[in-house]
């Protein structure tokens, strides 16, 4: 079927009732060279503005059998696998805003297609803040949700679901449902929205987001320690550990460790101005000879330690093994001469690690084999969240995941025709 | 037939367990009757006590390849009716489960058993310096394994979340008997987030074997005080002041006259003579924080008419102010023969609007309630009193208490903010939720229990068929039929 022929079958297709929602004339268009998701070329495009638009979308394609993707800034388009097949973009552009900010009960409700950094500047006159960093930078609530980015702060504040407290999706028959609300505390039903995060848009488009939100501290600190790590990272282990041991309270215990040399550990503390001074002070003195307290991050806060079109991996690992996680990147890429660079939250045993562009596949595919090897004995995963398509090509992004059997069940469930995302996800999901 | 069927399962299990796991004498089996909501009652068929996850997934197989239901149960303390029993099925008991398996302060990780009770794993990470801060108030007696089936919360989880903030993996016996094992020790392990699915979900979703649970560090200071105001609106007004200071309090706890004098008359906690409402407010963190902050909020509850103010010295202090407001539940059976424990949610801001609509609505009906609550987080535990020996108080009570959860929903809450929906509330889930929220919700249910043999009849109100499948098609792609496409 031709592009135009496809149009005009989504433009007149849908359920009863859904004419006037699909005949808006910014609705549809046809794909242009930018709309290829993983190497992937969609045929169409669809930029719903309400979740009512998005569900008649999503009908008139469930008449149409169309593999739908979901889009949002585009910031981690590249993550996951490269879809099985693709006929329509639904992207979240026109899907923007904060819908309600109800400061004195701390819960905003946005649409899914809001920039995290346009959320940041609603909240802010308020004093408030969703405290989810942004390590790709510009995304999406909806992206954010998607591919559950997490940052530095998530040692203090969690990460999105701990932060997720209502959803609104649509799913791939076109029936929108919500779940959760928009109180804190809330056991009613069932949480499908810790079921969407991360889940890559496999199971439904979510819509709209209800989160709670954290006070701006009014004072943060960032103290700041170079560390040798000639010795195995053992004493980057033992000052981690003291810092962990301590009453400090940190919301942030971040590792940056580039390619060769010393390695850098930054302790964020965050609270009232008198308070954050004394716990500063003494997390410095607890670092000892070299620490520093500086107001500013460092350059590379709360940035993944990768850029475009190299590869990113994230590694996990319980908190006592972070630093054979790093030792044993560090032995990892001299063996198969890849320079590594790592950087991440040793505060909660979860590590990003990029390697270059120009890295050889095979010695990439084998620097992930021996990391599988390293985040397994200490509890954890390697996932190549994104990579060249050469070393896509050659490797299994996710490695092993418990309980695929139940997640694939899960997935028959909500797209029984293997239509939303199709094979973006682990196992093919 | 099902009974002669019960009769072969039970035969079955005790060859394979052992008799003195498996309970199907009548006298026995009645005091498996309740959890801790007795207004129901239903004697299950069988009950089983499993030592291992191996018998709990053995004993699911038995009940799958019988076609007979299973209910599982920790401690039975539950408020929501989520482990009243199936006439028809089986118990499952977790309390013998209750080995602490691992507790790693270095990884912040204990690894329990269901059946391990809720203080027991802060007792076992206290020498370290670490607690695990979900502490509902039944902790001395609660299962884990039931925290988890109800992500069970507490007075601290304004600050420290509940339960599922605090379960990174979970080993689980599915409804079709497999042991499967999900999250683990780290996080974000890689895949759907189904152990954040499956925490609160009831016991519809499976049995859980094994818990691996964060452990947090002790706060360097815990600083207590106790306000007393002529009423709640000021109480409320107070609590409203320190959130929009930007304090975030490990609790505010709130309770009103009524609560007040009966918590007096069961434990003497001594409260302010006179007072309308007390407001209990902890503090927790670094010792610099928490004083800091602990100042502004004394400031704050004076400038918003605080009558009277009472900071703890000490632990036994900080005991003794929390006395009250944990006895305040069993302490109302000593002004009022009978009453219901309701549990809701509502906006926080909006606090002195439903109170006040509370008390119309307790007027009109001629009934009267004790207001406690967690004002942090607009969690009301309003307690309705009434005398069955009263013709007509009892169905006015239930009535009222209905009244009260239609409040919650229509000030844009929930139902149910701590207890779950269980068998108590399946009814008024359609208040919050669309037909099609359920029926998505119904998705997750049937990838896991397509038979609808786990806990059937709890938190949803109409059972549905897992057979259906919405938009399953048969044959050649609707494009290719269409003529609008070759292969693609």
């Amino acid at each position: 079927m031709s592009t135009p022929d496809l149009l005009d079958a989504l433009r007149t297709g849908g359920a009863a009732g859904d004419g006037e929602l699909l005949r808006d004339p910014d609705l549809f268009r046809p794909a242009g060279p930018a709309d290829v998701i993983g190497g992937v070329p969609a045929r169409a495009v669809a930029a719903p503005t309400s979740a009512a638009q998005a569900a008649a979308v999503l009908r008139a394609a469930a008449g149409l059998g169309l593999r739908v993707v979901a889009r949002g800034a585009g910031t981690t388009v590249d993550w996951g696998n490269p879809p099985a097949a693709l006929d329509l973009i639904v992207e979240t552009r026109r899907l923007t805003g904060v819908v309600e900010h109800a400061a004195g009960d701390l819960i905003v409700v946005v649409r899914a297609g809001t920039r995290l950094a346009e959320l940041r500047a609603a909240l802010a006159p308020a004093g408030q803040q969703l405290a989810l960093d942004d390590p790709v930078g510009g995304a999406t609530v909806g992206g954010a949700v998607a591919v559950n980015i997490s940052g530095p702060r998530r040692m203090g504040y969690g990460t999105l679901r701990d932060l997720l407290i209502g959803i609104t999706l649509v799913r791939v028959d076109g029936v929108v449902a919500r779940a959760g609300g928009r109180v804190v505390k809330n056991v009613a039903g069932y949480d499908l929205g810790k079921l969407m995060i991360g889940a890559y848009g496999t199971l439904g488009l979510v819509t709209e987001c209800v989160f709670r939100l954290h006070p701006v501290p009014a004072a943060e600190a960032y103290v700041r320690c170079r560390v040798p790590v000639a010795d195995g990272f053992t004493r980057f282990g033992r000052l981690a550990s003291a810092v962990r041991g301590a009453q400090f309270a940190p919301v942030a215990l971040e590792v940056d460790a580039p390619a060769g040399g010393p390695a850098e550990l930054v302790v964020l503390l965050e609270g009232t101005a008198a308070g954050v001074a004394a716990r500063a002070e003494a997390t410095r003195r607890l670092l000892g000879a070299g620490a520093a307290v500086d107001s500013r991050p460092p350059p590379w806060w709360s940035r993944y330690p990768w850029t475009a079109g190299e590869t990113g991996l994230k590694l996990t690992g319980v908190l006592t093994g972070v630093p054979d996680l790093l030792a044993a990147t560090r032995a990892v890429a001299d063996r198969h001469h890849v320079p590594i660079r790592v950087r991440g939250s040793a505060g909660t045993g979860v590590l990003y690690a990029g390697l270059p562009a120009s890295a050889d596949p095979e010695e990439v595919a084998r620097v992930l084999d021996e990391l599988r090897g390293a985040t397994g004995e200490v509890g954890g995963h390697a996932v190549v969240l994104t990579a060249p398509d050469r070393v896509r090509d050659r490797v299994d992004l996710w490695g092993p995941v418990d309980g695929l059997e139940l997640m694939r069940r899960v997935k028959a469930r909500f797209d029984p025709e293997a239509r939303l995302a199709p094979g973006r996800f682990v196992g093919g999901l | 037939m099902t009974a002669t069927r019960i009769g072969r399962l039970a035969a079955e299990l005790r060859d394979r367990l052992g008799p003195d796991q498996v309970i199907d004498d009548r006298p026995r089996l009645r005091t498996y009757e309740c959890d801790g909501l007795a207004a129901y009652r239903v004697v299950p068929a069988l009950v089983v006590l499993p030592h291992t996850a191996a018998e709990c997934a053995l004993v699911v197989r038995a009940c799958v390849a019988a076609g007979v239901p299973f209910v599982a149960r920790g401690s039975g303390t539950g408020l929501s009716g989520g482990a009243l029993p199936h006439p028809d099925g089986v118990l499952i008991v977790t309390s013998r489960l209750r080995e602490i398996r691992l507790v790693s302060a270095a990884d912040e990780r204990a690894v329990v058993e269901p059946g391990v009770v809720n203080l027991a794993v802060s007792r076992a990470a206290a020498p370290y310096g670490y607690y695990y801060a979900p502490d509902p108030s039944s902790q001395q007696i609660c299962s884990i394994g039931g925290n988890v089936a109800e992500n069970s919360g507490g007075a601290h989880c304004l600050k420290y979340g509940f339960t599922s903030n605090h379960v990174l993996g979970l080993q689980v016996v599915t409804p079709e008997g497999e042991l499967v094992r999900l999250g683990g020790m780290a996080p974000d392990s890689p895949g759907y987030d189904l152990v954040g699915a499956f925490v609160g979900s009831e016991g519809t979703l499976g049995i859980t074997t094994e818990v691996t649970l964060r452990l947090l560090r002790v706060p360097e200071s815990v600083r207590t005080l106790l306000a007393a105001f002529t009423g709640t609106d000021a109480a409320g007004a107070a609590t409203s002041a320190i959130i929009a200071a930007g304090v975030v309090p490990a609790a505010v706890e709130m309770m009103d006259a009524l609560a007040i004098e009966a918590a007096e008359a069961a434990v003497r906690c001594g409260y302010p003579d006179g007072a309308g409402a007390v407001l209990i407010v902890e503090l927790d963190g670094p010792a610099a924080e928490v004083d800091a902050q602990f100042a502004e909020v004394v400031a704050l509850c004076r400038a918003n008419g605080a009558t009277e103010l009472r900071i703890a010295a000490d632990e036994r202090e900080r005991a003794l102010i929390w006395r009250g407001r944990k006895s305040a539940f069993a302490a109302v059976g000593r002004i009022s023969p009978d009453y219901i424990v309701q549990d809701g949610v509502i906006p926080r801001t909006a606090l002195p609007e439903v109170l006040r609509r509370i008390a119309e609505l307790a007027a009109e009906r001629g009934i009267r309630v004790a207001n406690v609550f967690h004002a942090g987080d607009g969690n009301l535990h309003p307690l309705v009193l009434f005398d069955e020996a009263v013709e007509g108080q009892t169905a006015r009570a239930e009535e009222l208490s209905g009244a009260i959860l239609d409040l919650c929903v229509a000030y844009g809450g929930s139902i149910t903010g701590e207890h779950g929906v269980g068998v108590d509330k399946a009814t008024y889930l359609p208040r919050m939720f669309t037909d099609d929220d359920l029926d998505t919700m119904q998705l997750l249910r049937c990838a896991f229990d397509p038979r609808g043999l786990a806990n059937p009849g709890k938190i949803f109100p109409t059972p549905r068929l897992c057979g259906e499948v919405p938009g399953r098609r048969k044959g050649p792609h609707p494009l290719q039929a269409a003529g609008l496409a070759e292969v693609f």
